[in-house]
């Protein structure tokens, strides 16, 4: 990966420009005004932005090269998978519904919509798009900003298909509604754009998985975005495997809304691809808000994965409690920036945050940046970060117990990922995850030769 | 049970243990005394193999074999056991789990079958029932936030659970207050059998008062300078370590 990337501009944006062009003649036509105008002024807002360059502070760390280099075509149509080869794919969980998508586009066939209770909607935001675009107007690419976001304005230019989640007032259902986002990849690298909206109602309850896999190995691009938006009183859990294939990138940005009184647990778990950045911004819009954000990352091979994070602490009484864990093996890359912002006035702040990286190798490298604002003088905000290799003290511990080097080291480590799916509250959905965590520590895949 | 014969050892180049000789037998509680800086704590380091000391003389025997040769987890599996000072917090994993770990090394060890979790589950609530302990513990990460007492009382958990031969003590009474130091006490006190030892290294007479030990020594600058039956330990109460150090100059 070249560090220094000398390009014209507008090169690399060439290619999405003429998709776009495709895009706008055909599917895109029927979209309502309102959609068509937000496309176009995402895909103008891209090609001024162009692909971010490791000189940009953002993007320091993450160089965007290969993606901006390789030249991905829109994938064609297919009939899609067999349910044969799906159901390994979906996290192995009671579900109240599951969802698939295939390179960003539902499939009716691959999904089981389940028996949704009374004022739960869930299914393609392309065919709420045709049938009811009022309840989308309010909420869709209104939240997650792109303006200094080029791979947010690329997806926002590309809205056709994701998922639309709808849970209404004061419903609480247990089962989690599981969403999947698959890509198929073929001979020649292809992108998706998978974008996303859930919105829970006052005071509803409601657990969403989001995964991303593939049904293949190969060189693809899945560039997501999904808006959030939790209402007064309301509870969200939103669990987010990302096991895409080894030859993957995966650009993402989570953008959530939180109304009063509203708690979030948002719990983004990276095990795949070979390049991951992940741009999530919490945003406590409401008195008395909750959000745990909590996060890990199990990188071997060559593999990258950058998260940036931005809580927003806009409002007075809330509480932020961020924890980021990585272990990185090989030649592995974690990158953590978060941002935490206390707005003026968001008077009795809680904010904490930690950023833990178990450093397994001597090639493995991990970077940690906390970044906080604070503008109100009544906050309590915390903050830490670690790396390093498995401590001695422990080692120590471990075996003056009975266990030889290799179980205490092994130990060590899943302790680093239990700590994180620990505190994933859906039981069901815990221990699903853990048996994820734990085949990913066990995998001679985890440490096979990536990009 | 345990031989140590002028057993000398160093940590970066400072000795620290300078001959010590010692003999343990199955049934006895010994009390190993002394101040601070006395080689107390490195001679329980030692005993469970920590690597950053080294042994530069003497031996030391267990159960008819030569503790120094073995590896840390195999004295465990062969039921030597340290309750830390300092006991050590494991991020992520549970009490619970880390026991079961830690049981079933040493039941593959000595041949016998593995625990699952729900056979486990049954075996440590008999032994907190034992001891006289709740579970309130066991599904919290290995001492991640405990207090100082909760750190210690876990320990002593840990010793029910591996049913150790050989119990070292190291400091276990420090920092609890007397309800914590009944507690704990109590429960070495419920686990002593005929066949096993316990080695309480302490600063302080005042867990004797719960565990009577056998023995007594006093240790000064590397070496035991003295050796008596529990008298020894109120003697040294009440006179200090001062007069220890007198009585050995002369």
């Amino acid at each position: 990966m070249a560090t220094r990337q000398v390009r014209r501009p507008g090169s690399a944006t060439e290619r999405y420009v003429a998709q776009f062009d495709a895009f706008a003649a055909d599917g895109a036509r029927g979209a309502p005004a309102w959609l068509k105008e937000i496309r176009s002024a995402a895909l103008a807002r891209f090609t001024e932005l162009g692909f971010p360059t490791t000189h940009q502070e953002a993007w320091r760390f993450t160089s965007v090269a290969p993606i901006a280099e390789t030249p991905f075509a829109v994938p064609a149509r297919r009939a899609g998978a067999s349910a044969r080869r799906v159901a390994p794919l979906l996290v192995p969980v009671e579900s109240a519904c599951r969802l698939v998508f295939v390179n960003g586009r539902y499939s009716a066939p691959l999904s089981s919509a389940g028996d949704l209770p009374r004022g739960v909607r869930a299914g393609s935001l392309a065919a709420a798009l045709d049938s009811e675009p009022q309840l989308l107007e309010g909420h869709l690419a209104r939240h997650a900003a792109y303006a200094a976001n080029p791979f947010g304005a690329l997806n926002t230019a590309f809205i056709r298909d994701g998922a639309f989640v709808h849970v209404a007032e004061q419903v609480d259902l247990d089962a989690p509604l599981q969403l999947l986002f698959l890509s198929a990849p073929g001979a020649r690298p292809t992108v998706s754009h998978p974008r996303s909206l859930v919105v829970v109602e006052r005071g509803a309850r409601v657990s969403v998985i989001e995964s991303y896999a593939a049904l293949d190995e190969g060189i693809y691009w899945t560039n997501a975005v999904t808006e959030v938006v939790v209402a007064e009183g309301a509870h969200l859990e939103l669990v987010r495997p990302q096991r895409e294939a080894t030859g993957a990138f995966h650009v993402a940005t989570t953008h959530t809304l939180q109304g009063p009184d509203s708690v979030v647990r948002f719990h983004p778990i990276v095990f795949g691809a070979a390049l991951t950045r992940h741009d999530i911004v919490s945003v406590l819009d409401g008195r008395g808000a909750e959000l745990v954000l909590n996060g890990l990352y199990l990188l071997a091979g060559t593999q990258h994965a950058d998260h940036h994070t931005v809580i927003d602490h806009a409002k007075p009484d809330c509480q932020s409690h961020e924890f980021f864990n990585g272990v990185l093996d090989d030649a592995g890359r974690g990158v953590f920036n978060g941002r935490i912002v206390v707005r003026p006035g968001a008077q009795r702040t809680d904010s904490k945050q930690t950023n833990h990286n178990l450093v397994l190798s001597e090639r493995a490298r991990a970077d940690s940046q906390p970044q906080l604002e604070i503008y109100a003088d009544d906050v309590k905000c915390t903050h830490g970060a670690t790396l390093g290799p498995l401590d001695a003290k422990e080692l120590f511990y471990l075996r003056s117990r009975g266990l030889d080097p290799g179980q205490a080291r092994a130990l060590l480590t899943y302790g680093f990922g239990a700590e994180i799916v620990g505190r994933l509250r859906h039981a069901g959905v815990r221990d699903a995850l853990d048996r994820l965590v734990r085949d990913a520590l066990e995998a001679p895949m985890h440490r096979g030769a990536l990009l | 049970m345990l031989e140590i014969k002028n057993l000398h050892a160093s940590v970066e180049g400072k000795e620290i243990l300078r001959g010590i000789d010692l003999v343990v037998r199955a049934g006895e509680v010994h009390a190993i005394m002394g101040p601070n800086g006395s080689g107390k704590s490195t001679l329980a380091q030692v005993l469970a193999g920590h690597p950053a000391y080294a042994v530069t003389a003497g031996s030391v025997t267990y159960l008819g074999r030569d503790l120094l040769e073995m590896d840390p987890e195999e004295r465990s599996r062969e039921g030597l056991f340290l309750a830390f000072q300092y006991p050590v917090a494991i991020r992520g994993i549970t009490n619970a789990y880390f026991l079961r770990a830690a049981l079933n090394a040493a039941r593959k060890h000595r041949g016998q079958p593995e625990l699952d979790p729900l056979e486990f589950m049954d075996l440590l609530a008999e032994k907190l029932r034992a001891i006289d302990s709740d579970d309130s513990l066991m599904q919290r990460p290995v001492n991640d936030g405990f207090s100082g007492g909760e750190k210690k009382r876990n320990e002593i958990v840990q010793m029910a659970v591996l049913e150790p031969r050989l119990a070292i003590l190291d400091e276990t009474d420090s920092g609890l207050d007397i309800d914590a130091l009944r507690t704990v006490a109590g429960a070495v006190d419920r686990l002593r059998r005929p066949d096993n030892a316990t080695v309480i290294v302490t600063h302080y007479q005042r867990i004797l008062n719960y565990i009577t030990p056998d023995h007594v020594h006093v240790l000064s600058e590397g070496k035991i300078v003295l050796s008596g039956g529990k008298e020894l330990a109120l003697e040294l109460e009440s006179k200090g370590y001062d007069w220890v150090r007198a009585e050995a100059a002369v």
